[in-house]
């Protein structure tokens, strides 16, 4: 289990993270919400243990996060990030065999087991980039890219996976397919995963628990039905929204209401 | 199922490699101004020196004292200087990256030259200050080179333009110290050359190439993963910031190394690296040690044509890997 305990964190004189509590409970998805510079990626980079908070715990499985190893936090925790440009041709398989680093007996040198193929060989199948796999990674499409990425990140086994903006720079149809494995994998896995969006209503549909922030601030939280308000939307985002009950999965959707600023 | 480099991969590369490496040794110390009789010396050098086959005095000598002590260290310098430039490239995300073109050679010749000015009755101090100027030029690119966002490579190759502009300027202040008869001999020094007697730094040279490699080598997969980026590679378990510093100080040491003993050989590694990336991949794990390899193949050959071409008089051998590396250089530049 992940959790921030009245986090926060200054980045000088700004407060990025103010006072925040959050909890990664085991198969669920949690979504945070907020406007640009609301300190999202801020908490998702503090659950990782790479930034310094000025004050709050983050304990990773009951353990302060600052006592283990990066390795160790690795093995538990895993990262989708927007990917960062290559300059080197590296093959699919080659970048995913890369989710196996925290593991290796030898930090360095070490070279993969037959496990670490295997999973990575099982990973690109699960992301259906198993005839991709000797490809370089900038022959592939972006989403094919993102996929790849998430694939590295479930080859770690981490019980926990964050994501920032994962489906940023996806088409319709592949920010589904993202989510749609991730969920899968917390459902399958009791993987705890958390997602940083700007998708309402892609979060509404795939997370269990729903964070709004603002400012650095949980304005609220909990699951998408009692979060997602028009009240609530309008506080975060300073813009009227509509929310009905999406009519094939039911989950709430939001539109916004243009020109009626509030 | 698809090409992926194995332990197996890597020590067939290698092993192939030093057989390469072992022969140009055996070749090149046959080729020069002066002939000598193959049969003879190839009995000599098999014997390693203890019997002279039937070389004359002199020719022994030639083979003993100047042409082997000189391969070897090209294959030092050669080794060293790519193996950096390996590392460099896979710390910095950047193909450009190359210790003549960060300033890093630069800096351990402006160490070298003070300890020459200052300290010249030690030998040792040149190492040494040689070591402390690469390691100080490589922390001064790095900052100037780090933006908001990280290195772009436009920058670093700026940061490094600046740098060695910087230090070449030191250098030609710290020239004006020494007397004219010492100038010309430095120019060609500071061009890269293997002639200049180097004594028992060789040693010390061929050791540290040889340790520094390994050291790197065995780093090699937290390397492949900070060649997706750093943050990637924190997320995924390396320690960015001790693979840093390791990183920074053993390149350092193998160009001050290099530098104090042949002076600022030029581009090797740029043009080898890259040439090992384009026939075995980019996994560190063979790069780094190939590149090791390779490295002392090119500047032994690179060597030999410089002490060869306009026999008896001699090229300084950064000159003829310049030449080669420029071009490539550009090339680079435009897919970068």
């Amino acid at each position: 289990m992940l959790e921030a305990r009245d986090v926060t964190i200054e980045y000088g004189e700004r407060i990025a993270v103010a006072d925040v509590s959050v909890t990664l409970a085991a198969g669920q998805i949690t979504a945070i919400i907020g406007p640009n510079g609301a300190g999202k990626s801020t908490l998702l980079r503090a659950l990782n243990g790479q930034l310094r908070r000025s004050s709050g715990v983050v304990l990773l499985d009951g353990e302060p996060i600052e006592k283990l190893s990066r390795r160790t936090i690795s093995r538990r925790i895993a990262v989708v990030a927007q990917e960062a440009e290559l300059r080197f041709p590296v093959t699919v398989l080659e970048f995913v065999l890369g989710g196996r680093f925290a593991w290796a007996s030898n930090a360095g040198w070490g070279w993969e087991t037959e496990r670490d193929v295997r999973i990575a060989e099982e990973v690109l199948r699960e992301t259906e980039l198993a005839d991709l796999s000797g490809r370089l990674m900038n022959e592939l499409s972006g989403g094919e890219r993102q996929r790849a990425v998430l694939a590295r990140a479930l080859a770690t086994e981490a019980a926990h996976l964050l994501l920032d903006e994962p489906t940023a720079n996806l088409d319709l149809s592949h920010q589904a397919t993202l989510l749609s494995l991730v969920r899968g994998r917390c459902d399958k896995q009791q993987t705890a995963a958390l997602v940083v969006t700007h998708d309402i209503n892609l979060a509404a549909q795939f997370a269990d628990h729903i964070l709004l922030m603002k400012h650095g601030k949980v304005l609220d939280a909990g699951p998408p039905r009692a979060v997602l308000t028009p009240e609530m939307l309008r506080a975060v985002f300073d813009v009227t929204v509509l929310v009905d009950a999406h009519p094939v999965t039911s989950a709430p959707r939001v539109t916004p209401v243009h020109g009626r600023r509030s | 199922m698809t090409t992926r480099v194995t332990l197996r991969r890597t020590l067939i590369a290698c092993g192939t490699l030093m057989l390469a490496l072992a022969a140009a040794i055996v070749i090149m110390s046959l080729l020069g101004s002066e002939q000598l009789p193959v049969r003879a010396s190839l009995c000599a050098i098999f014997s390693a020196g203890t019997s002279p086959c039937g070389l004359s005095r002199d020719q022994y000598d030639i083979l003993f004292q100047l042409r082997l002590p000189r391969i070897l260290l090209a294959a030092a310098v050669g080794g060293s200087l790519a193996t950096a430039g390996a590392s460099y490239q896979a710390l910095l995300r950047n193909p450009l990256a190359e210790p003549y073109l960060l300033g890093v050679s630069n800096g351990a010749a402006v160490g070298t030259m003070i300890a020459l000015v200052f300290f010249g009755a030690f030998e040792w101090s040149r190492p040494v200050l040689a070591f402390a100027g690469a390691l100080i030029a490589t922390l001064a690119v790095y900052q100037l080179a780090r933006g908001r966002a990280g290195a772009t490579p436009d920058r670093l190759v700026l940061a490094g333009v600046i740098v060695t502009t910087f230090l070449s300027s030191v250098i030609v202040f710290v020239t004006t110290l020494m007397d004219a008869t010492r100038i010309r001999s430095f120019t060609f020094w500071l061009l890269g050359d293997l002639s200049g007697s180097t004594g028992t730094l060789l040693p010390l040279v061929i050791a540290i190439a040889i340790l520094g490699t390994l050291a790197l080598t065995l780093n090699a997969r937290s390397l492949n993963l900070l060649m997706l980026g750093e943050r990637d590679a924190f997320d995924l378990g390396v320690e960015v910031g001790r693979v840093r510093i390791l990183v920074f100080v053993i390149a350092s040491l193998l160009v001050g190394s290099s530098v104090a003993a042949s002076g600022s050989v030029g581009y090797v590694g740029l043009v080898v690296p890259h040439l090992v990336r384009l026939s075995l991949g980019s996994d560190n794990r063979i790069s780094i040690p190939a590149a090791a390899l390779g490295g002392a193949l090119f500047v032994i050959v690179a060597d030999t044509v410089a002490r060869t071409v306009i026999a008896p008089r001699e090229l300084p051998v950064g000159a003829i890997t310049a030449l080669i590396g420029a071009p490539l250089f550009i090339y680079l530049l435009k897919r970068v």
